[in-house]
């Protein structure tokens, strides 16, 4: 502002600086798209990618035929959905009587939820323990361990203590059910804070793998991380040239693919995601 | 939970006979009157007992020789041998808990400052809409898993048509294995894990540079203070506490030197210097079905990262700062 010279050196590098790394984190996503839609001479081609010099859809056609990948797709959506569906409610009727400041011995039952966030049983006793419950290669596995995320729950709980008591108060008068207070009052007025922790929940069901890849057997219930997994890290795109033979596609092109179909969910809901996990961050930050 | 009780009733300084059963009857009051809360509690009460606490009755196993027919109960106790083993006997478990160290603290060292020296950069541009649309870009990543990561660093980082190989080439370097040659592979641990989360991690500091009082740079600029200065003397010990907090905080999880990155990257060329302790349980127990030795490994990690947290969120209101909870 006041050193007009040195000012305008200043903000030339910086800006440059951060554009470079801008485009350190976009350039790798258009290489890959590119790649996707590449013919195999192409995707293997070393150098940059911005746009496939030979166009060819091979690579989608193929894995569109995987029966893996709908199944992948599917169960993904599944957790995604049902699991934040169920998430939600089962945080709403766990936060509600916590933000309570009459409820009996709220101090103890806070304490035991706020405990279980310093420590795990381990792998391998949570490992048995699905196992006994039947969760194994069960669809469940996916929502009921999810089913509710201790700091989303204090994130809930803390936003909920700050609404104004006063609408809850006529609603009793008026003889309100608790059920009803909080499905025609609480949840209404807490709405940027469910979405805040809904986006959170489908964010983390879509990119969860881990529990798919060691609790579930059956492919028609493994989820489309895993399945792009196993293109990348176990190659086991070698099936794909057994069945539909090595001419027209490369592993590199269906591999991009693969990621392409499971990015895009993701940056669909980007936009939201910014708006409200930002905010989230800043929800999260007061304490109660 | 008598304690609880004990507050929330004892008004009266003389304990009179009856005392007891009368401030039963009045938490029964209290319980009926707030019974359908009460109701509402059960479901999520019921989940932490289940999926919490219930892990806990496995633990046993890092004390006992399991054997399947007899189930977790009925295996025989062996005391502390698991344990002895590991630091005693086990070819590979020193290594690994000197690989999560190692890879930790490179983590603190280099992934640490990272997000303090973006957010400090971000502040000083003054074209806002261009920092809005470079915050939306590098926030981007942190929302991406470590598999489509992994799938789509394997082919930027690849030897033979990887971007960055290709790159380097153009200043006469010989293709790099980034991920399968041992003296790259931490080093491109922490660089793709600053790359993923920079920009995600910077927002903290960013909200704390917001709050700092700009009346102090206002008279930083009469006094004739430089922008390096103002930034040295007043940015950055006005966000120190911030700084501290996460300082402390990364610190306590040392022993969780980053399982979804490592899992994804690693293969066994590089196994000697990327086994964590985390990996490693997952290989012992679920690949090699060991499940009291890696019963063991587990909670030796977790009985340490525990403690950790503890000191480091002590230190932390020490410092006259909230903890964390």
């Amino acid at each position: 502002m006041v050193q007009p010279k040195g000012e305008l050196r200043t903000q030339i590098l910086l800006t440059a600086f951060v554009c470079l790394l801008c485009l350190s984190m976009v350039y790798p996503f258009i290489h890959i798209l590119s790649i996707s839609f590449s013919t195999p001479a192409e995707a293997i081609r070393p150098g940059i990618h911005i746009y496939p010099l030979e166009f060819s859809v091979e690579a989608y056609k193929t894995a569109f035929r995987q029966a893996d990948l709908w199944y992948g797709y599917a169960n993904s959506v599944f957790r995604a959905v049902v699991g934040t569906a169920l998430h939600l409610i089962a945080m709403l009727l766990t936060a509600y009587p916590l933000a309570k400041k009459t409820l009996p011995h709220r101090t103890f039952f806070t304490m035991v939820i706020v405990l279980t966030m310093f420590f795990s049983g381990g792998l391998i006793p949570t490992y048995m323990l699905i196992k006994s419950l039947g969760l194994y290669d069960n669809r469940w596995v996916y929502i009921l361990p999810m089913l509710i995320n201790t700091f989303s729950l204090l994130v809930l709980r803390n936003f909920i203590m700050a609404l104004p008591k006063e609408l809850e108060d006529s609603a009793k008068i008026d003889g309100a059910h608790e059920l009803r207070i909080l499905f025609s009052i609480v949840v209404p007025l807490s709405l940027p804070a469910l979405a805040t922790v809904g986006l959170w929940s489908a964010v983390r069901h879509w990119n969860a793998w881990f529990d798919a890849l060691i609790y579930i057997e059956s492919n028609e219930k493994q989820v489309v991380q895993v399945y792009l997994r196993r293109l990348i890290i176990d190659n086991s795109i070698g099936d794909v040239h057994h069945e539909y033979g090595l001419g027209n596609v490369t592993p590199e092109s269906i591999r991009g693919a693969a990621l392409i179909l499971t990015i895009t969910p993701i940056l669909l809901v980007f936009p939201f995601l910014q708006k409200y996990f930002v905010r989230g961050i800043m929800i999260g930050s007061v304490k109660g | 939970m008598m304690q609880v009780q004990t507050v929330e009733t004892a008004n009266g300084t003389k304990r009179i006979p009856g005392a007891q059963r009368s401030r039963f009857k009045e938490l029964m009051r209290q319980y009926r009157a707030h019974k359908y809360l009460l109701l509402m509690l059960i479901p999520g009460l019921a989940y932490y007992a289940l999926f919490h606490y219930g892990p806990i009755y496995g633990v046993q196993l890092a004390f006992k020789n399991y054997r399947i027919v007899d189930g977790i109960w009925g295996s025989p106790w062996v005391g502390l041998k698991h344990f002895i083993y590991m630091f005693n006997g086990s070819p590979d478990f020193m290594n690994i808990l000197a690989n999560t160290i190692i890879i930790s603290t490179y983590r603190l060292i280099f992934e640490f400052p990272m997000p303090i020296l973006l957010a400090l950069i971000l502040n000083e541009i003054r074209f806002v809409r261009f920092k809005k649309i470079s915050q939306t870009i590098l926030y981007l990543p942190h929302f991406l898993s470590w598999v489509i990561m992994a799938g789509v660093l394997t082919t930027m980082l690849s030897p033979s048509i990887g971007i960055v190989n290709y790159v380097l080439g153009w200043f006469g370097v010989d293709p790099i294995y980034f991920l399968g040659d041992k003296a790259w592979f931490r080093p491109t641990l922490i660089a793709t894990n600053i790359w993923k989360e920079v920009g995600w991690d910077s927002i903290l500091y960013m909200a704390a540079i917001v709050t700092v009082d700009t009346e102090q740079y206002e008279a930083a600029i009469i006094d004739g203070a430089k922008r390096w200065q103002q930034i040295v003397y007043i940015t950055i010990p006005s966000i120190m506490h911030v700084i501290a907090i996460m300082f402390l905080l990364t610190v306590g999880q040392i022993m969780d030197a980053g399982f979804d990155q490592i899992f994804n990257l690693y293969n066994p060329r590089v196994y000697e210097v990327s086994d964590i302790i985390d990996t490693y349980v997952y290989r012992i127990g679920l690949v090699s079905m060991r499940y009291d030795f890696a019963t063991a490994v587990g909670l030796f990690k977790n009985v340490v990262g525990l403690i950790l947290i503890l000191a480091t969120n002590y230190a932390v209101k020490k410092m006259g700062q909230e903890g964390l909870y």
